[in-house]
């Protein structure tokens, strides 16, 4: 049966009508062309189809979409500048040569937003445990890492400029 | 799509026992990280699926005014660990709920789905069997409380009736005040990973930080569900922290007490190996957590 839901995807308010059975994956996918994210194993362990609820990364292939009813969304698509621009995740990616195929890259994209929005600075093993529930067949997590650690830095040292 | 033959999402608990009893094989989903997969893998296909996802009143833990405190069922993992309150009370809870799966199943999961689901395997449960967490179900005929410790009947059944929702978990305040604890998760992997064997301990010392006062001892996969060992428990009560002798036994008596199986996981052995030798390890970590002093 289909529902009527209400929910922010990346800034946008949007109106819906959705099945129960639809997964938030195939909501942003299929029905908002929301292709950043990626439908991988759809069991919950590859952390393609991560994006942001409410601030929190999620896996969006184990999540029903009527439960984001109410709530935001945020998808790589809603880290787009106003002309365009990358943001500073997405550059320091680049950088650090932590892409090759990208299909595990949105996914990363979005816990990396979750996890410098926390604002606290973090080492490297923290980094690997917060970035455990996504894989990545290509790069050996090393350039990934190297580019977390820098985008952290990054925005840990301009917050704290702005404080002084 | 998922291969569901209904959804409904409830709206508070009272509206979620009535869905319940609409629908005959209707089955909770909370979080949906366990049941989504079982209806992924086509176990539980074309299930009916009652949701208490989004009811507020199960969500948050807080002090209770009788100093107890208050877990809502509905608390996601990572909810749990970074609470103050947890952090201050029962830090052991929110680190061992810090090692389910990984951090996008831990914004998603939550301890009464963890509980309920009664897997002998799941990283909560060890430890709120040492903390004697008591479980709140509420059903048609009303609201009744169940120690975690008599929740479970065996691999995947629990007490809860079908229709009945766990709301909550109370941890008694004479199981936090003044014990420390640490669980510690063996597995092959450090992260998305499922226990091989989790053991977690809770030590309450004695003033001078010299004897064990009381101490609890509980395992994850020791058996077809999460267990107490309690002979191993009574022998150690009393004893200086730095008797050696009665920390080995601590760990032989725990052996007797417990029973399990090979699985493609790990050999019988190697469980019984990990059980003696973690007990003793989480032990030692316990002790030091509450200020007593071990010889280097």
């Amino acid at each position: 049966m289909l529902k009527i839901i209400h929910m922010k995807v990346n800034g946008i308010e949007r109106e819906l009508a959705v099945d129960e059975r639809e997964s938030l994956l195939d909501t942003l996918r299929l029905k908002l062309g929301l292709t950043s994210v990626k439908k991988g194993c759809e069991v919950g362990e590859c952390g393609a189809c991560t994006v942001l609820v409410d601030g929190e990364a999620i896996d969006s292939c184990i999540y029903m979409t009527i439960w984001a009813d109410g709530k935001s969304v945020m998808t790589v698509e809603g880290l787009k500048g106003p002309n365009g621009e990358l943001s500073p995740i997405q550059k320091a990616f680049i950088e650090e040569a932590a892409v090759q195929c990208g299909f595990c890259t949105p996914g990363l994209i979005m816990s990396a937003v979750e996890i410098v929005g926390t604002g606290k600075k973090y080492n490297r093993e923290e980094l690997k445990k917060l970035i455990s529930g996504h894989l990545c067949r290509c790069t050996g997590y090393e350039n990934i890492l190297n580019a977390m650690e820098r985008i952290v830095e990054e925005v840990y040292r301009a917050s704290h400029k702005e404080a002084e | 799509m998922f291969d569901i033959k209904s959804f409904y999402e409830a709206k508070d608990v009272k509206d979620a026992i009535a869905a319940l009893e609409r629908e005959p094989k209707a089955q909770i989903i909370s979080g949906g990280t366990d049941v989504l997969i079982r209806v992924r893998e086509g176990k539980d296909a074309w299930c009916a699926l009652v949701s208490i996802h989004n009811i507020k009143e199960l969500k948050g833990v807080k002090l209770l005014d009788d100093g107890n405190l208050w877990i809502g069922a509905g608390t996601s993992f990572s909810h749990i660990t970074n609470d103050p309150l947890i952090q201050k009370h029962i830090p052991m809870l929110g680190e061992a709920v810090d090692m389910v799966g990984g951090p996008q199943i831990r914004n998603t999961g939550t301890i009464g789905g963890n509980i309920c689901n009664g897997a002998t395997s799941a990283d909560s449960a060890s430890t709120m069997w040492t903390l004697e967490a008591i479980a709140v179900l509420e059903g048609p005929s009303g609201e009744r409380q169940v120690p975690v410790c008599e929740f479970y009947t065996g691999p995947g059944r629990t007490v809860r009736e079908r229709c009945e929702v766990c709301k909550g978990f109370i941890i008694p305040k004479t199981s936090f005040e003044g014990w420390t604890g640490q669980y510690i998760k063996y597995g092959k992997r450090k992260a998305m990973e499922i226990a091989t064997l989790g053991c977690a301990v809770r030590v309450k010392l004695s003033e001078d930080k010299k004897r064990i006062a009381d101490v609890r001892l509980g395992y994850g996969v020791a058996g077809p569900t999460p267990l107490r060992c309690r002979k191993a428990e009574e022998h150690l009560k009393g004893c200086q922290i730095t008797d050696k002798e009665a920390i080995e036994a601590f760990g032989k008596l725990a052996l007797t007490e417990v029973n399990p199986r090979s699985s493609w996981r790990a050999s019988k052995e190697f469980r019984l190996q990990l059980i003696e030798e973690l007990s003793k390890r989480a032990l030692y970590q316990a002790i030091k957590r509450g200020g007593g002093e071990l010889d280097a």
